[in-house]
């Protein structure tokens, strides 16, 4: 093999010298790095069709099942609050397919080594993972608000024969858009965890953990006004608020009151996260 | 230039790097040698600003790492460790780290082209061969053109083919000027792809010399002697100080093949004063040959008590196939 290295080659590089790398450069390179492997961009696609699917199959089972809000109690709860049974499965379930990607787009750079030749080229290493935050949050913002609103009009589509529902009645717009972002920010969530982990499994099962594990023990707390409040500031409660019209119970933040407050998880954790990618070896 | 200055580095209680100094300078190979263990690998990865050090500090053209502006135009490196996805094309991988340079696509192909992974470029990484795999990374090491090389132990695990063409990649970046720094446990390849060396063991400086100077440093100097009166020229070697031991009676190169005559290995004197004795005594020479030491005796010499197995961490077993490759 010749090694006749082509100066001409090795100059044209040179001759590209100068021109600094800026953050642009560093979203192309994590889109690239999102894109590229082929298991992110199927599960991103396995989770539209399967969320906005079982939105779909949930609402009929609901339509088609209907006995009347005397005799069902989710006829019921249908009536009173559509969105609520129309969002229930894809958040249920995208929250899920959620965490397991927000964990994987940090944790599998650490195990497959791929996190040296990332450090090596962005050897500051917080604007690599910056540039990581803000290509996941874009991309999981779009793919999050297709789900909800796929979800939004599958499901008052099939329902409607029942209860008509539209993003033009109280808090139906609010709802459905705020169903994605809470994903979103779950993903993130689920990233800054992966950041302070480094392992997948570890990563995910702890960002299940918050997301379905928590919201139960939680119900088992005391129903006093401290417990009450501690409750109210948990991720999962806290969050829920934005997707929710009509609260089963009175609440102690507003929908977007607690959102900024699982944004404040998912940024304190991040935070951490960043302080520890900068202070750990690599 | 890659500076080195009393850096130091514990992974717990265990110390990885103690006190190490050197200067590695462009313009020629230099080879980073020690057993498994001794603290290449961690070294480069300070100077590279994956791991901190505990104390001390590594400067690549009078910076450290991590403040080089686009340290993929400044420094290459191939790291032992694997560090591709095993999902992702190889172009892809390529592309990524171009785009964080602000290198253009242009440039990720030429690269591929240069290594000779045309026909792969598109596929996965996983599928690669280790030949592949070291190539891949040879690739991401000269994307930016940078002026400084770091290859930990690029030769491992690949075929007389693939060692020849790391050889001579790496000679020919060394005289086009730039600084290149190549870690290897294997004593055979650096005694013929290193002009400069440096030796460490248990993660202190051994000795930083030319290649010769190492393997000269090395007291593997002996002097074959064959001769039919072994026991008159054995007296007068150890009444001038020297040493003697019979040798086995093979056949050494150029030695007339029905020659019966003892050999002797001589130490501590010099051959052409063992070719005085013999004469002043009227003693007759079949072979007077000085051996030069190896430099895998010099290593081993030098390393002798810094070598360590079963420890902790740093550098895995390599293969050790390799050992006999020239």
């Amino acid at each position: 093999m010749s090694v006749t290295v082509a100066s001409g080659q090795l100059e044209s590089a040179a001759a590209n010298r100068g021109h600094r790398a800026g953050f642009g450069h560093l979203l192309l390179a994590e889109w690239t790095k999102i894109r590229s492997v082929r298991s992110t961009v199927w599960t991103l696609l396995l989770f539209v069709i399967i969320t906005i699917g079982l939105t779909a199959l949930i609402t009929w089972i609901t339509e088609a099942n209907w006995n009347g809000p005397h005799a069902a109690p989710r006829d019921a709860r249908a009536l009173t609050d559509p969105t609520s049974i129309i969002f229930g499965a894809s958040i249920y379930l995208g929250q899920l397919t959620i965490c397991v990607l927000g964990a994987l787009v940090i944790t599998t750079e650490y195990s497959t080594g791929v996190i040296r030749a990332s450090l090596l080229a962005v050897p500051k290493r917080i604007p690599m993972l910056a540039a990581k935050i803000v290509v996941f949050a874009v991309l999981m913002t779009v793919v999050a608000e297709i789900v909800a609103f796929g979800s939004f009009f599958a499901g008052s589509a099939i329902l409607h024969d029942r209860v008509s529902v539209s993003l033009g009645d109280f808090g139906v717009l609010r709802a459905t858009i705020g169903a994605g972002l809470y994903l979103m920010i779950f993903g993130l969530l689920a990233m800054a965890i992966g950041t302070l982990i480094r392992h997948t499994a570890g990563a995910i099962s702890i960002a299940v953990c918050i997301a379905f594990v928590l919201p139960i023990l939680a119900g088992l707390l005391p129903d006093t006004s401290f417990w009450n409040h501690v409750n109210a500031y948990l991720p999962v409660q806290a969050g829920e608020q934005v997707y929710l019209i009509h609260p089963p119970s009175p609440q102690l933040l507003s929908a977007w009151e607690g959102f900024g407050v699982l944004c404040l998880w998912a940024a304190v954790l991040m935070a951490i996260g960043a302080y520890l990618l900068r202070k750990r070896d690599a | 230039m890659i500076e080195v200055t009393d850096l130091s580095k514990r992974f717990g209680d265990k110390v990885a790097v103690d006190h190490l100094s050197f200067t590695v300078q462009p313009g020629r190979v230099t080879g980073f040698l020690g057993p498994n263990g001794a603290g290449k690998s961690t070294t480069m990865r300070l100077i590279l600003g994956l791991d901190h050090p505990n104390s001390g500090s590594a400067t690549i053209n009078g910076k450290r790492y991590a403040e080089l502006a686009s340290p993929l135009r400044t420094v290459g490196a191939l790291l032992e460790a694997k560090s591709v996805h095993s999902g992702r094309s190889a172009r892809n991988h390529l592309l990524f780290l171009a785009q964080t340079q602000g290198l253009p696509p242009k440039r990720v192909d030429e690269m591929i082209d240069l290594v000779g992974l045309r026909d792969v470029a598109k596929k996965r990484a996983g599928g690669f061969s280790l030949g592949m795999g070291q190539r891949l990374g040879v690739a991401a090491a000269l994307l930016g053109d940078p002026q400084v090389l770091l290859l930990d132990e690029p030769v491992n695990g690949l075929d007389p083919e693939g060692v020849l063409w790391i050889r001579n990649l790496m000679k020919q970046l060394a005289s086009e000027g730039r600084t290149v720094l190549v870690s290897s446990h294997l004593m055979n390849e650096m005694a013929v792809t290193a002009d400069h060396l440096i030796v460490i063991g248990r993660g202190r400086l051994i000795v930083a010399a030319a290649t010769e100077d190492v393997i000269a440093r090395g007291s593997g100097h002996t002097v074959r002697v064959r001769t039919p009166q072994p026991d008159r020229l054995t007296d007068l070697i150890v009444a001038e100080g020297g040493k003697a031991v019979p040798a086995a009676n093979g056949n050494g190169n150029g030695t007339e093949p029905n020659d019966h005559a003892p050999v002797l290995t001589v130490s501590g004197i010099p051959a052409p004063r063992i070719g005085e004795l013999a004469a002043s005594a009227s003693i007759v020479l079949h072979e007077l040959t000085p051996q030069l030491g190896t430099l895998e005796e010099a290593f081993l010499e030098l390393t002798s008590g810094s070598l360590e197995f079963g420890h902790f961490n740093a550098e895995p077993v390599s293969q050790s196939t390799e050992g006999n490759v020239r």
